[in-house]
């Protein structure tokens, strides 16, 4: 049996836990709030730039590969994928990171399986040091999310910037995004979306079908799709950013919720043990004092 | 048939709404949007985008260039900024002006894409002045 001295000790220890994981709770709290109107107010433009494109991808479909952008049509082939992993620059989130890299690995060796080659680039720091530590070879470069400090478009911008480099070197064929989707302060779900080739829509690929929607472009094709293109790229990076922040402090503010309760618990356990042998000792004694009046 | 029209800015969704009209400033002149038009995608310059209603103004607002997404039944625009009219400073753009003007005498020779931005932007900017001043001048 512990003593009174250790248990009291030990008190005190979960007790300031308990103070550091109610304040990171808090913190988190309050930068969620944040992240979520950010995210939130990201969301119409990126959504209507994804429902564009998809519109646009189903009335290429079926037209020469090679007269298209590729940012818009991939390289025509299906070897080498890009996945972007993105996941938080600090732990301490619950299954945040876990569940996305868990995730990731499921894809890559799917892709593995069917002969496909998988290159890397993780953005965030937590889910960088996994990935390069099972797969240390695929990783073209590795990027910090900034999630604490609120995701900035400049960084979209640079994430974007390389994965159209390496897709005009011909180093990729296909890119895939695999981000935590913020469904609310409870729930996020890892989810995977193409971003190039872009897919199409699926009401709309119908419609192509029938021979609908053929688009006339101004200026032109070419100078428009240049300019918009990379710009749908940029947008759906910085959305997922904002989203993968937000859902990074919502999955801080639930972990830390769960660590302070269970902080309680253990105190109030604790207490308990502490105060019943503090009893005990109580009478102990007594019964020591007791018994050596009776003796005398 | 209603035309449905959205402006939608990477800030937030200004307007969605069902009009008869919608006019907007492409880059090779305004084109406007009418239920059953034919698809079309456009770049936007900067200027005014003007929503109708029973031959009436219903909405002005300023956008800094962008996209447009033009079908039969909806007309969608991506702006890179949006602003209410009212907001409009001939004193701001003026200085913006003349920043970016500068960012412009100091660009490189060979640095096509971002001179092609800058202009872009040099004339968003100039379409601000020239809308606030119109605006001073109530000329709406």
């Amino acid at each position: 049996m512990p003593s009174l001295k250790e248990l009291r000790g030990r008190i005190t220890g979960v007790k300031s836990t308990r103070k550091i994981t109610n304040a990171m709770k808090m913190v988190a709290a309050s930068k969620l709030r944040r992240a979520q109107i950010r995210a939130e107010a990201a969301r119409p433009y990126a959504e209507t730039s994804k429902r564009m494109m998809g519109e646009l991808a189903s009335t290429v479909q079926g037209a020469d590969v090679s007269s298209l952008p590729r940012l818009m049509v991939g390289t025509g082939k299906d070897q080498t994928h890009l996945l972007i992993v993105m996941t938080s620059d600090r732990g301490l989130a619950g299954g945040f990171n876990a569940n996305l890299v868990r995730k990731t690995r499921q894809y890559i060796s799917e892709l593995q399986e069917q002969g496909k080659t998988v290159k890397l680039l993780p953005v965030g720091r937590k889910g960088a040091e996994v990935l390069a530590r099972y797969y240390p070879e695929a990783i073209v470069e590795t990027m910090t999310s900034d999630g604490g400090q609120g995701a900035s478009f400049e960084q979209a911008i640079s994430i974007a910037s390389h994965v159209v480099k390496l897709l005009d070197q011909g180093e990729i064929d296909c890119c895939t995004l695999l981000r935590n989707r913020f469904v609310n302060a409870m729930t996020q779900v890892p989810e995977q979306f193409k971003l190039v080739p872009l897919p199409a829509s699926e009401e709309q690929a119908q419609g192509s079908a029938s021979g609908e929607a053929h688009y006339e472009f101004e200026p032109n094709e070419e100078t428009l799709l240049a300019q918009l293109l990379p710009r749908n790229l940029e947008v759906q990076l910085f959305a997922a950013l904002l989203e993968s922040a937000a859902g990074e402090h919502a999955a801080r503010m639930t972990a830390m919720d769960n660590a302070s309760r269970n902080a309680s618990k253990a105190i109030d356990s604790l207490s308990l043990k502490y105060n019943r042998t503090r009893q005990a000792n109580i009478t102990n004694e007594l019964i020591e004092i007791i018994s050596g009046a009776e003796a005398v | 048939m209603p035309l449905r029209a959205e402006i939608v800015s990477p800030e937030k969704r200004h307007t969605d709404c069902e009009v008869d009209m919608v006019v907007v400033p492409g880059t090779e002149g305004d084109i406007a949007a009418m239920p059953g038009r034919s698809p079309v995608m456009l770049q936007l310059r900067g200027g005014v985008v003007t929503l109708y209603q029973d031959n009436k103004v219903l909405e002005r607002h300023f956008v800094g260039g962008g996209f447009v997404e033009m079908t039969a039944d909806h007309c969608t625009i991506l702006a890179d900024s949006v602003k209410a009219l009212e907001d409009l400073s001939v004193d701001d753009a003026r200085q913006s002006l003349e920043a970016l003007q500068e960012q412009w005498t100091n660009l490189g020779t060979h640095d096509y894409k971002e001179r092609e931005s800058l202009a872009r932007k040099i004339q968003a900017v100039r379409a601000e002045i020239e809308t606030a001043e119109r605006l001073q001048r109530n000329a709406f």
